[in-house]
């Protein structure tokens, strides 16, 4: 028989996953795409630095091309351009089931996988593409 | 003055007080984000941007300056929005919650401000 956690110390959402909730692909997805949503929220502020340099003057811009070159530049804007990827994938999702379609389970696994996969793919395409 | 009954008026508006206004321009943003963000990173994969002179004429080109002045404008939209409904889901004590909100969109509109600002200047600058 489950024990009732006492009021004061419920687990609170999203720290209820592990212990109380078992993840699942639909869950994960979900709070991944709060976290590349928030994490892209804080990516802004860069971009805001790289046109405010680019206005600024052709020095400034030297600057920031530097550390966008750099080899911890580089890694960063990789992983932006995933959560890009991934964030754009999954909110087309969103905007599917707003329509009220694609809820049955294997639906939303199907398009989950699909999200997952594209997301990296489209990443690596891009990346390659910027070299050639 | 509006013919509507005060009943009228006050249904469909829920616990936020703006009815559905939140949900509905996070959509409206998230659809104008899908061409948009595709274009953007198009073209940081098309031109060598981080070379200066090269950014600059690319902005100085007019359909760009406007698609990238919408891109900021749906963008930091976007993100207020967003941010602003995972703080109200996770940040339980009302005080923090209401100075995160505050603090997180005004952030965002100054940062909004400052790329759209400096869009303009390098597109309307010689």
């Amino acid at each position: 028989m489950s024990v009732k956690p006492a009021s004061s110390n419920r687990p609170l959402s999203p720290f209820m996953i592990g212990p109380y909730y078992k993840p699942q692909l639909t869950s994960m997805l979900s709070i991944t795409h709060r976290l590349t949503g928030l994490a892209l929220a804080f990516g802004t502020i860069f971009i805001a630095a790289w046109v405010t340099a680019a206005a600024t003057s052709p020095e400034a811009y030297a600057q920031f091309a530097w550390a966008a070159n750099s080899i911890i530049g580089k890694l960063l804007l990789i992983a932006y351009t995933w959560a890009l990827v991934y964030h754009l994938c999954n909110g087309i999702r969103h905007l599917f089931w707003d329509t009220g379609r694609g809820f049955a389970l294997k639906s939303a696994y199907a398009s989950g996988y699909a999200v997952v996969g594209a997301s990296v793919v489209l990443t690596a395409v891009i990346w390659v593409a910027a070299y050639l | 003055m509006s013919l509507r009954s005060p009943l009228s008026q006050a249904r469909g508006l829920g616990s936020a007080k703006d009815g559905v206004g939140h949900w509905w321009m996070q959509r409206m943003t998230a659809i104008a984000l899908i061409p948009l963000s595709l274009w953007f990173v198009f073209s940081l994969v098309r031109f060598p941007l981080l070379d200066h002179a090269t950014m600059v004429a690319w902005i100085h080109a007019p359909l760009v300056a406007v698609a990238l002045v919408l891109f900021f404008l749906a963008m930091f939209y976007h993100a207020a929005l967003g941010v602003q409904v995972v703080i109200e889901d996770y940040v339980g004590n009302e005080g923090v919650k209401l100075v995160s909100i505050v603090v997180t969109k005004l952030a965002l509109f100054a940062f909004g401000a400052a790329a759209i600002f400096a869009v303009l200047k390098i597109a309307f600058g010689a």
